[in-house]
């Protein structure tokens, strides 16, 4: 929040940053994934000793090192809003590559990850744990696919100076959307691949 | 926001985020397991959330409504997940 030293008490916003459509499209994908997390918590009810067992064959350190890259791609995109609404669209910019840049290194993790399981013969018909572990992760790699299209296409805007102050609208809307892509692996993380 | 509230918010969630991978790691030799680290787990993931949520997603000077339904959510999918580890303990 900027302060506003006219103004003795601003009140809370009657709407959050970015435009109201994002923020009911940011609610149906927290709904989706709702309901993914509480498949996988109840089909590990009913699954408890192969899910603890094939837990232990996922690697912890690539789930972590995901986790730190999407925060600090959180953090980088929150930074290029706060640079670009004090006017300092270079700035600006140069965070939101940083952002593309955790983005892809997720991607690349990510990757790595898939390609040691589908190379060890693991598929969605190997058991229920990983049909559970790859479409649920997949689906979240889907939307950081998305939200990367959407922070190139913040990047190249706010290069060329499209948003400012009183301009905000779509950088804080595409910026809602990634930090919903983070919101949702930091409870993926420790559901999937910690909790037994 | 501003910078160096964004940048402590940042540092927290670091913080957390190891807080989690050594319950994983480390867990069973400091004697937090089962329905303990399920617990901890969970508090760490909505501190957390919550953090990216008001300061990330800039949600805190918005009014409650907003602020409750993500809020709502982190709270509701812990209560499902604690929900189905309890259930798998019977």
């Amino acid at each position: 929040m900027e302060n506003h030293p006219d103004t003795v008490h601003p009140g809370p916003a009657a709407a959050p940053p970015g435009d109201l459509a994002i923020w009911f499209f940011i609610l149906a994908e927290l709904l989706a994934f709702g309901v993914f997390f509480a498949a996988y918590a109840f089909g590990r009810a009913h699954n408890v000793a192969l899910f603890n067992e094939m837990q232990q064959t996922l690697d912890r350190q690539a789930g972590a090192f995901n986790t730190v890259l999407l925060i600090t791609g959180s953090w980088c995109v929150a930074r290029a809003v706060e640079a670009v609404e004090r006017s300092r669209s270079a700035t600006g910019a140069r965070w939101l590559a940083a952002g593309i840049a955790c983005g892809g290194g997720f991607l690349v993790v990510k990757g790595f990850e898939y390609a040691a399981k589908f190379g060890a013969g693991i598929n969605l018909s190997t058991n229920t744990f990983y049909m559970f572990y790859l479409s649920l992760t997949f689906f979240h790699f889907m939307h950081v696919i998305l939200g990367m299209v959407i922070l190139v296409a913040l990047w190249w805007k706010t290069r060329q100076g499209a948003y400012g102050p009183g301009n905000m609208n779509g950088i804080e809307s595409g910026a809602a959307y990634w930090h919903m892509v983070d919101l949702v692996w930091i409870v993926l993380f420790p559901l999937v691949y910690v909790m037994h | 926001m501003n910078t160096r509230q964004l940048n402590f918010v940042w540092v927290v969630l670091m913080l957390a985020t190891l807080a989690t991978y050594a319950i994983g790691e480390v867990g069973a030799q400091l004697g937090i397991v089962g329905p303990l680290a399920m617990t901890a787990l969970l508090v760490i993931s909505f501190i957390k959330g919550r953090l990216v949520a008001l300061d990330f997603m800039g949600l805190r000077g918005v009014k409650f409504f907003w602020r409750g339904l993500l809020i709502g959510w982190l709270l509701l999918v812990s209560a499902l997940i604690a929900l189905a580890y309890w259930i798998a303990l019977k």
